[in-house]
């Protein structure tokens, strides 16, 4: 019996150890924000001021996000891009890379996708789906293994490397769009439907399968990391890369492998969201996915499962942003500014943990590490 | 900063024959888990060379880090001079005239030895410049007095180590201080180089400074201590002078049960050979020639001890044994096989294992829990691994299994190795290298560090490997480790094995001074060698 209780509250402090920080920034996030809120009442006062106003905005929100059906399936379909760019960033953050490049690898994968989706856009379904997802994955993977190889090779730092591919990625998404995929006709730079490629809707009205890939590739990417020799090679090389290299691992053949792997997810991100919902691009075709998976993998500690939930959770603010201009009359851009204060905290964690004397909470997020560490010491030999 | 300034000018032990210089009583310190200091009183008279003498985790740097400010004791006070004080920080406890000589020296090596000696110092005399012309008389001053001269104006870096400490001694006078901790100050020095300094130290004592000498080696402390204070798990445990006490005595004091401090080996019997190393040349990391013709052999059933100060190429050596460095000339065979350049898992396979001298760096991941660093090199293999996947189960048992075997202190199996002491995180890398099928055993200074138990166990284990028919490399910088443990004993010098000794009859005057010069016919044609 006291076995039983002794081990609850264990695991009830494990867990507690791991949450708190994400926890805690999420709630001075939503502070943050709510004095956003008040001050932009007081700068623009087109109502008479309303204290309570911050809390009908959030309860607003919250409503949008879970409050009906096609809300929670709403949640569903703006959080599927995250997991996969979350797990993406996670990924490469496992193995002491940081992937700031999943912003690029979701546009090639997108294009790919798209041009391929386009391709074949009357071809059966069970064929032409296969085929605009892969090209999509393949996409992103050949764009993450370019900053893998080059590190590998010459130790140049990903971080630099993938910020210009982003860039590079851009322009050629802008190119081909007004190029050889513009539809024909069409007044500005807009590519055909892809037809049979879209992915089909299973759920409510706009819930489409890439739902439900998500969720396996997280079982994938769990069972990768956490039950395979390959994955351990992973994180060895993440967390001591000499360790890795005593211990007879290849360094720099497992950093390829996993930004390859990291650009395949982020590609393959950017395919759930060309195939799934929007069914085509324009030339000016933009997301913040890229980036917002990056906020994703730290607030999910990097786990696969912690990836879920911080998806969810900013898959739900894009959800409930409508609902929170529409009831509090908030302008949907807040929900930017809670995930970036929300993100603020969370790399700040340290000095929050300092300051608010949180013994036994984990260390400071494992992955800021990586971000500070990384940059400018080479770690592969 | 109100400290009174008399450069170089401590109060001489006649005036202050009273009161002790330094008086810590009833220091105790708690952290969450553990009383890292009980109640421990320490006093230092003025003059005084005053040993503290414990294992690692008995409470000597909580102790020295309340008297440098770093640590606020839960209770207990802290004397100068009869004095009480508070020490609100490092710069207090500098000011105050207290200062420490770290294990790592802090110094920069691009710096002169002036400009490192003035760091921290800039703004004292003056607000805005630099006052070096006085700063290198008084360097210049000091170093006569206390027998050490050094050009205020040679870069640090090009200095040796036994020198590079002498300037972090220097910086400390420079200061004014009147007590001086050093931290193990002979971790990294030859034997010369310690009796160097260590009339250094008597130097200053006789000009009445007072010394805390922090070391875990026994006869060191029995040489130039006046009193020795023995901690052990936060507690004094004893006090001694010299005169009164042994190496045995202390030794028990320290570890609280009999310790056998030599290594009762019995004849090795040497077999075939099973490591030859043939014309090996190795560079460094910055591509010069760190290991230049090297020829050695290592026949099953016996210990090579190769001795050398650290920086000889011992690193480089054994990097290329082992598969991490890949020689630019030379061969390495294993029994018949040639495995010149081969991987570290060829190696690992071929039945090389390998006890790094950086087992933080290279043999334990930290972050890991203790049963994933227990199969860090088989993890691939059944039975931990199959078709690619990791069988927990396995992973699990082994690590319990080898976790008794090798008496390793933890939690669990699951713990993190970084909450581990040093000498069960040694014992994690000794279990799981020990462990494999083994032809050839690469031990790069498996005990640095350690307390007097674990090393005694780790000694243990290896002559026990050997008397299996291992064949064993041993490089130490503890020339002692290699004195004790070795059959042969090869003395490394500047890349190349400048001797081969007897290991039972090897004089250890003798080997100190070939790891210090080479050897005199030597030195000349390594020195043409290496420009």
């Amino acid at each position: 019996m006291n076995d039983i209780a002794g081990r609850g509250i264990a695991l009830v402090r494990r867990v507690w150890s791991l949450v708190a920080l994400p926890l805690i920034s999420i709630l001075l996030g939503l502070l943050v924000g709510a004095v956003v809120i008040l001050v932009s009442q007081v700068i623009q006062p087109t109502k008479p001021f309303d204290p309570t106003l911050p809390i009908t905005g959030y309860i607003g929100l919250f409503r949008g996000a879970f409050g009906t059906f096609e809300g929670q399936v709403d949640t569903l379909v703006f959080a599927t891009p995250l997991v996969l760019g979350g797990l993406s960033v996670a990924l490469a953050f496992k193995a002491g890379l940081f992937n700031i490049g999943a912003h690029g690898q979701f546009l090639v994968g997108a294009l790919a996708s798209v041009a391929i989706g386009v391709t074949f856009n009357t071809s059966p379904a069970i064929v032409a789906i296969p085929m605009a997802l892969g090209a999509g994955m393949l996409a992103g993977a050949a764009w993450g293994f370019i900053p893998g190889f080059l590190k590998a090779v010459s130790g140049a730092h990903e971080v630099v490397t993938t910020i210009m591919l982003n860039y590079i990625a851009l322009t050629v998404v802008a190119a081909m769009v007004s190029g050889p995929l513009d539809q024909p006709g069409s007044p500005s730079p807009i590519t055909d439907d892809v037809g049979t490629a879209a992915l089909p809707i299973i759920i409510g009205r706009s819930g489409h399968l890439g739902i439900l890939i998500a969720g396996v590739v997280v079982l994938l990417v769990a069972w990768l990391l956490y039950r395979t020799t390959r994955g351990f090679e992973i994180r060895t090389v993440g967390a001591n890369p000499d360790a890795a290299r005593y211990a007879g691992m290849r360094p720099r053949y497992i950093l390829v492998l996993t930004m390859s792997l990291a650009g395949l997810l982020a590609g393959m991100s950017g395919a759930t969201v060309v195939l799934g919902v929007t069914h085509l691009m324009t030339a000016s075709f933009g997301s913040t996915v890229g980036f917002d998976s990056i906020a994703v993998a730290l607030l999910g500690r990097s786990n696969p499962f912690g990836v879920v939930f911080a998806a969810l959770l900013f898959g739900a603010m894009r959800a409930g942003a409508p609902q929170l201009q529409l009831q509090a009359g908030i302008p949907t851009e807040i929900v930017d500014v809670l995930q970036a204060t929300i993100l603020l905290f969370l790399v700040a964690s340290p000095y929050i943990r300092r300051a608010l004397r949180l013994r036994g909470v984990k260390e400071p997020v494992a992955e800021t590490d990586t971000i500070s560490k990384t940059y400018g010491s080479e770690t592969v030999g | 900063m109100t400290a009174e300034v008399t450069p170089g000018a401590p109060a001489g032990p006649e005036e202050h024959v009273q009161a002790p210089a330094l008086e810590m009583r009833g220091i105790t310190k708690r952290y969450p888990r553990v009383v890292a200091n009980d109640g421990i009183d320490l006093t230092v008279r003025p003059g005084e060379i005053h040993a503290l003498l414990g294992e690692n985790g008995a409470g000597k740097s909580t102790l020295m880090n309340i008297l440098y400010g770093l640590a606020r004791p839960d209770e207990g006070e802290i004397l100068l001079d009869g004095q009480r004080v508070e020490i609100a920080g490092p710069a207090d406890a500098i000011a105050r005239g207290i200062n420490m000589v770290h294990q790592h020296f802090m110094l920069v090596p691009v710096l002169t030895v002036a400009e490192n000696i003035l760091l921290g110092e800039e703004t004292m005399a003056n607000p805005v410049f630099l006052d070096r012309a006085e700063a290198r008389r008084r360097i210049v001053e000091l170093g006569k007095r206390f027998g050490f001269e050094v050009d205020p104006d040679a870069k640090v870096g090009s200095l040796s180590v036994g020198w590079q400490q002498r300037v972090e001694i220097l910086k400390a006078l420079y200061r004014d201080a009147r007590i001086l901790v050093l931290d193990e100050p002979t971790a990294v020095l030859t034997p010369q180089e310690t009796d160097e300094i260590f009339s250094v130290l008597r130097r200053l004592a006789d000009a009445g400074h007072s010394i805390v000498f922090i070391s875990h080696k026994l006869y060191e402390v029995l040489e130039i201590a006046d009193r020795i204070t023995v901690i052990r798990r936060g507690k004094v445990v004893g006090e001694r002078t010299p005169a009164e006490t042994s190496e045995d005595d202390l030794a028990e004091l320290m570890v609280g049960r009999e310790v056998q401090l030599t290594v009762d080996r019995g004849e090795s019997h040497p077999a075939d050979v099973v490591l030859r190393v043939e014309g090996l040349e190795v560079k460094d990391d910055r591509g010069n020639k760190a290991v230049s013709g090297v020829d050695l052999e290592v026949r099953a059933g016996e210990i090579l001890g190769v001795a050398g100060v650290a920086g000889n190429g011992q690193d480089e050596l054994v990097e290329a044994i082992v598969g991490l460095r890949r020689p630019v000339g030379g061969r390495i065979t294993l029994g018949e096989r040639d495995v010149t350049g081969h991987s570290p898992r060829d190696l690992h396979q071929a039945g090389v294992g390998y006890v790094p001298a950086d087992r933080h760096r290279f043999g334990l991941v930290l972050s890991f829990p203790c049963s994933d660093n227990l199969v860090l090199t088989d993890y691939y293999q059944a039975p931990y691994a199959r078709f690619g996947m990791r069988d927990d189960g396995a992973i699990r048992a082994a690590a319990e299994r080898r976790i008794a075997e090798y008496d390793c202190r933890t939690p669990s199996a699951d713990a993190r190795a970084s909450i581990l002491s040093g000498g069960n995180q040694q014992k994690l890398v000794v279990a799981r290298e020990f462990s494999r099928h083994l032809r050839l055993l690469v031990l790069d200074q498996p005990t640095r560090g350690l307390d007097v138990g674990s090393i005694e166990f780790i000694h243990h284990q290896a002559i026990a490997r050997r008397d299996a028919g291992v064949a064993i490399l041993l490089v130490s910088a503890e020339l002692d480790e290699v004195l004790e443990l070795s059959d042969r004993i090869a003395v490394m010098y500047r890349g190349r094995i400048v001797a081969l000794r007897d290991g039972r009859t090897a004089d250890k005057n003798e080997i100190g001074l070939l790891m210090a010069t080479g050897g005199e016919d030597r030195a000349a044609d390594t020195a043409g060698g290496a420009a």
